[in-house]
Formats: structure tokens, C-alpha cells, sequence
């Protein structure tokens, strides 16, 4: 792992001059912000039983099934169009490295921009003169599991980005792997057929990938380390994946 | 590694990939500080083999050492000693020229204080320093070769291995990598493969050709100019008596023969071509012996072949035998179902 700082220094800067991260961070603290705005709306007009912090965190899908593939679609699949994964890998990095350098840029800048919306809470809190609009419990559970499942989403990404040398196809597949894997879990887990008798290992296994639940638990302060070791080996087998995946091709080309 | 080893060491090496064999068998050597130039036509199996070469691709079989070291077994070691420019030459568009050389010096483990002045010294070399802040995207074809040729040579490896190092450059751009190829003799070992044939004859010292994954030819220019034409061809215009002309080059170097007899003009010359396997010049000997036996002569030159004639008569010749094996198979089974038809 000599060369991983150099590379994930290297894939760091490179985020941060190119113009497409600014507008993708624009585009994500509009987007938040809105609905942010929405929500105190609501608490305005009549009071509710959850603290504003918990209902922020219930959209968490949406930014993490679009903005997740944006971020990771380039990063595998670009280099293996340009023909500059030659170059990478005839010096004496490893493959491991180069995956591991391109996800840990893309979880930075994920992890950055949730950050990034904590000044909603901040100016909420300033503003209103009202403590308890800053209601830590449920914001640091939140961003927590925004963090851990931040990982396993991001390594989805990567993993799409390293199957195709195509971009868009990376963005659509990273995009149906998230979606099936976030709100799949969710449609599921109220089926009546899965009770079944010989599909109830099934059912057992949904509930135990069922990420709404997680996060449910995270923003009521329940740290559950099933839920942390369901989303960091996830996170290393889709790395593993990855890895494989750029090393297939290389036999294959 | 041991010093005495060759920069460059390939035994029977054979790539195969979707049952398609791109290398068969093929086996050479390098010796250190050599330019050795690798020719072939499309699909022979010339950047399979650089790939392989690089450790980027696993070979099927056969072995593949770089300054002693097995490419196989010790990938990591073989890409510390070799600089390679790619095909095409891929760069990223987003980053300024001394940013790629920086980013790329540290991944060659290049140490941070000796960095910046390697730098330097290869954008001076590569003529560079005009372009260090401009962004990769924005520049010229020849300029991004040079950015491709120069990262190559950064590291001060002792194996530089560039495909078509000089495509798609204009005659000035090509005379410039061709110095900075020349200027790197001795020092490095460097395998060039191109299509521009005089491009090769004037910067290797030895020739490679290979064709449908075999290598067809190889050794220096000149040595393969003698294998494929004979030793020595001449060019004579003369008029006189042709049937008589054999026995009169006989006469001056007993393996002097006529392989072309031309047309005749209508002013009574004829254009012949003679060769010889004599390879020294005879031209002072042949053309008064030939006044004296009363031919009239008014043109002798000595037909030096270029490299484009080697490479074509290499190629056609590894074709012909292609052919050859497959007509011999194919008749072969042939006779095998008359046979069985037979029976």
C-alpha cells in the first residue's frame, strides 16, 4: 500500500479542480436545502412527535440512489476508455491500490457534502435563538449511518464503474444496484408471501439488509454492530468484486 | 538480477486470447543499451507482445526475463526497471503537464528531492518547458507524444519500450523524438515498434519483423537486406548483344547473374538488374571489362534495398508460408476423406 496516499491525493485534487464536482455539490446542497426548507414548514404549521433532525435523514435515499453512481461512474470506467489504466498499472502500483485510491475519493467527497448540509442545523439553530433545534442525539446517529452506509453505497458505485468501460452504463447499473438494494429491502420486507414456510430464510435475510430499519436505529441512538458489520463486509466484498473485475478484464483484453 | 544479464530476454512466448493466437512461439534478445525496432504489420502481434513485455499482460506460455528478472513472477520488480509508451499514448486531458510528470514521478518511486530537478531536466530534453503549465488536453499531437515519451524516460529506467512512438507527428516532430531516441543509446535499452520504416533503419541498431505472431526476420538492416535479396544487386543500361552478356559477367565474378532482362528501348538500350553474392563493390571492375567486350554502357548503379523492401519481402514470405501450410493441411485432410471414401 506504498503508492495508495499518492493516489488518493492525486484522485482527491483531481475532484476538487474539476468543475463537475462543484456543480454536482451545488446541485446536492440545493436539493437538501429544499427539503430542509419543506420541513420546517410542516413543524412550523402543527408540531410533530420526531425532532426535524430524524425526518431529514428519511430521504436519505433519494441524493444516495442519484448522487452516489454520479460521483463513482467515472471513476474505473473513464480510465479504462482512455487507455490510462495502461499506464497506471506498468507502474508498480497495485490494483488493489488504484480501487482502493478511487473509492476512497469518492466517499470523501460523499461523506463532505452530507457534512456540508450540517450548516442547515447550525443556521436553524442560530436563527431561531432555540437549542433544541440543534438536537444532537439524532443528528450525529444520522450522520453517523450516513457515513457507515455511505461506505457500502460508494463501493457499489465503484464496483458498477468497474465492469464497463462506458460511463453511462456504469451510472444506470450503480444506480439499479442501490435502488434494488435501498428501497428493494424496504418493498419487501411487508410481504405477505415471504412468510412462507420455504422462503423464510429469505425474509429473515431482507429484514437483516433492510437499510430503512438501519437507519431508523441509527437516528434513535441504537448503534447496532449487526448493522455495522452488515455494511462494512458488503463494503469489502464489492471492493473485492472490484478488484477482480479490473483484474478480468486485464486477462481478457 | 545479475549486470551480465540481457536488458530484454523472451523464449518461446505464445498469447492466445478467445482462441485467437496473437503471439506464437516467438523468442529473441536484447542486449543492454541496444535501440532495437520492432516492425510488423496491423494485428501481428506487436503490442501483445510490448504488453507482455511491461507485465500489464499474462503471457499463455513461455517465458519473459527483464534484466534477469522473470516478468511472471516478479511483476512488481519488472516495472520498476522499464519506462513504457503505450499506443496511442493515453494521458488524462484534466492535468497540467508538470502536475502528470509529478504525480507520475512519485508512482515511479522517484525520491521528492531528486524529483524536481528530474523534472526539469526531462521537459529540456523533451523540449517541454514552453508547455509545463498548460493543461494535457489542450495540447498538440506532438507535444503529447513528447509529454508520453518523456514521462517514459523520467525514471531513468533501464528498458524504455514505446509503441509507435512516433504516429501521427509531422517530419520536424519525428526528427526531434528521433534525436531524443538516439540520444538515449547506450544508456537505456529501448524497443521502438513502428509503421514509418525509415524511421527505424535510421534510429535502431536491429530489426525485429514479425508477422501473424511469428517473428519473420531479424538483425541488423543490412544483415537482412543480404538474407532477403541476395548479396548485391546492380542496375545496368547498356546496348548490345544480351545473349552474350552471361558469359561476359562470368567472366569479371563467376556468381554475377542477370535476374531481370527489362524491355529493350528503341534507342537499342536495355535496363537489366544483376546480382551478385559478392558484397563488396564491383562496379570499377564490371563496367570496363563490359567496354572492352564492346557493350555500349551508360548507366551502372548499385541497388541498395530499403527497409520497406525487406519488411514487405518478410512479411510475403511468412504469408507464402502460411498459405503453403494451410494448403498442405487442407490437401492432407483431403486425401484422408478420399481415403476414407475409399475404404
Amino acid at each position: 500500500m506504498k503508492h495508495f496516499f499518492t493516489l488518493l491525493s492525486h484522485e482527491i485534487r483531481m475532484l476538487l479542480v474539476s468543475p463537475a464536482t462543484y456543480i454536482a455539490a451545488t446541485l446536492f446542497l440545493a436539493f437538501m436545502g429544499m427539503i430542509f426548507t419543506k420541513i420546517l414548514e410542516i413543524y412550523s404549521s402543527a408540531p410533530q412527535d420526531l425532532s426535524p433532525a430524524a425526518v431529514y435523514f428519511q430521504l436519505f435515499w433519494l441524493p444516495a440512489c442519484v448522487m452516489v453512481p454520479l460521483l463513482t461512474m467515472k471513476c474505473l470506467a473513464e480510465e479504462r476508455r482512455l487507455g490510462t489504466i495502461e499506464t497506471l498499472l506498468t507502474t508498480p502500483v497495485t490494483t488493489t491500490e488504484v480501487v482502493l485510491s478511487k473509492f476512497g475519493a469518492a466517499y470523501f467527497l460523499y461523506v463532505t457534502l452530507w457534512v456540508s448540509t450540517g450548516g442547515f442545523f447550525y443556521i436553524l439553530q442560530t436563527f431561531s435563538g432555540d437549542v433544541r433545534f440543534l438536537d444532537s442525539g439524532p443528528l450525529f446517529g444520522g450522520f453517523l449511518f450516513i457515513a457507515v452506509s455511505g461506505l457500502l453505497f460508494v463501493a457499489l458505485g465503484v464496483f458498477a464503474s468497474s465492469l464497463t468501460s462506458n460511463q453511462s452504463v456504469a451510472g444506470i447499473v450503480g444506480c439499479v444496484m442501490l435502488a434494488t438494494l435501498i428501497l428493494g429491502g424496504n418493498a419487501l420486507s411487508d410481504s405477505a408471501w415471504l412468510e412462507q414456510g420455504v422462503l423464510r430464510p429469505a425474509k429473515v435475510a431482507i429484514e437483516y439488509g433492510h437499510v430503512f430499519a438501519h437507519r431508523d436505529d441509527f437516528t434513535r441512538g441504537v448503534i447496532d454492530t449487526r448493522h455495522l458489520l452488515f455494511y462494512l463486509s458488503g463494503t469489502v466484498l464489492a471492493l473485492m468484486f472490484s478488484i477482480l473485475s479490473v483484474e478480468a478484464k486485464l486477462l481478457h483484453s | 538480477m545479475s549486470d551480465s544479464a540481457p536488458a530484454i530476454e523472451v523464449s518461446r512466448l505464445v498469447k492466445s486470447y478467445s482462441g485467437v493466437v496473437a503471439v506464437n512461439d516467438i523468442s529473441f534478445t536484447v542486449q543492454r543499451g541496444e535501440i532495437v525496432g520492432f516492425l510488423g504489420p496491423n494485428g501481428a502481434g506487436k503490442s501483445t507482445t510490448m504488453r507482455i513485455l511491461t507485465g500489464y499482460l499474462p503471457a499463455t506460455s513461455g517465458s519473459v526475463n527483464i534484466c534477469g528478472v522473470p516478468v511472471a513472477t516478479q511483476p512488481d520488480e519488472i516495472k520498476r526497471r522499464i519506462g513504457y509508451l503505450p499506443e496511442n499514448n493515453p494521458l488524462p486531458e484534466d492535468m497540467r503537464v508538470s502536475e502528470y510528470m509529478y504525480f507520475r514521478g512519485r508512482l515511479k518511486e522517484i525520491p521528492r528531492r531528486k524529483l524536481g530537478p528530474r523534472i526539469d531536466e526531462v521537459l529540456e530534453v523533451c523540449d517541454l518547458k514552453r508547455v509545463r503549465h498548460k493543461i494535457i488536453g489542450q495540447l498538440s499531437k506532438g507535444y503529447r507524444q513528447r509529454v508520453g515519451i518523456a514521462e517514459a524516460i523520467l525514471a531513468e529506467p533501464p528498458v524504455i519500450i514505446m509503441d509507435e512512438p512516433t504516429i501521427g507527428l509531422d517530419p520536424h516532430q519525428i526528427l526531434i523524438v528521433r534525436d531524443l531516441i538516439a540520444s538515449l543509446r547506450g544508456r537505456m535499452t529501448v524497443i521502438i515498434s513502428s509503421h514509418i520504416l525509415p524511421e527505424i533503419e535510421m534510429t535502431c541498431d536491429r530489426v525485429l519483423i514479425i508477422n501473424q505472431g511469428r517473428v519473420v526476420a531479424e538483425g541488423t538492416p543490412a544483415k537482412l537486406r543480404r538474407e532477403m535479396f541476395g548479396h548485391s544487386t546492380y542496375q545496368l543500361e547498356f546496348a548490345g548483344d544480351l545473349t552474350t552478356l552471361p558469359a561476359a559477367l562470368s567472366g569479371i565474378e563467376t556468381t554475377l547473374k542477370i535476374t531481370d532482362e527489362g524491355e529493350p528501348h528503341p534507342d537499342g538500350f536495355r535496363r537489366v538488374k544483376l546480382t551478385t553474392d559478392r558484397d563488396d563493390e564491383l562496379g570499377d571492375s564490371i563496367l570496363p571489362q563490359l567496354l572492352a567486350a564492346g557493350y555500349r554502357v551508360r548507366g551502372l548503379i548499385r541497388v541498395h534495398p530499403t527497409l520497406e523492401d525487406v519488411f514487405l519481402a518478410a512479411t510475403r514470405r511468412s504469408w507464402d508460408v502460411v498459405k503453403s501450410t494451410e494448403a498442405t493441411g487442407l490437401a492432407s485432410a483431403n486425401s484422408r476423406t478420399n481415403e476414407r471414401g475409399a475404404a
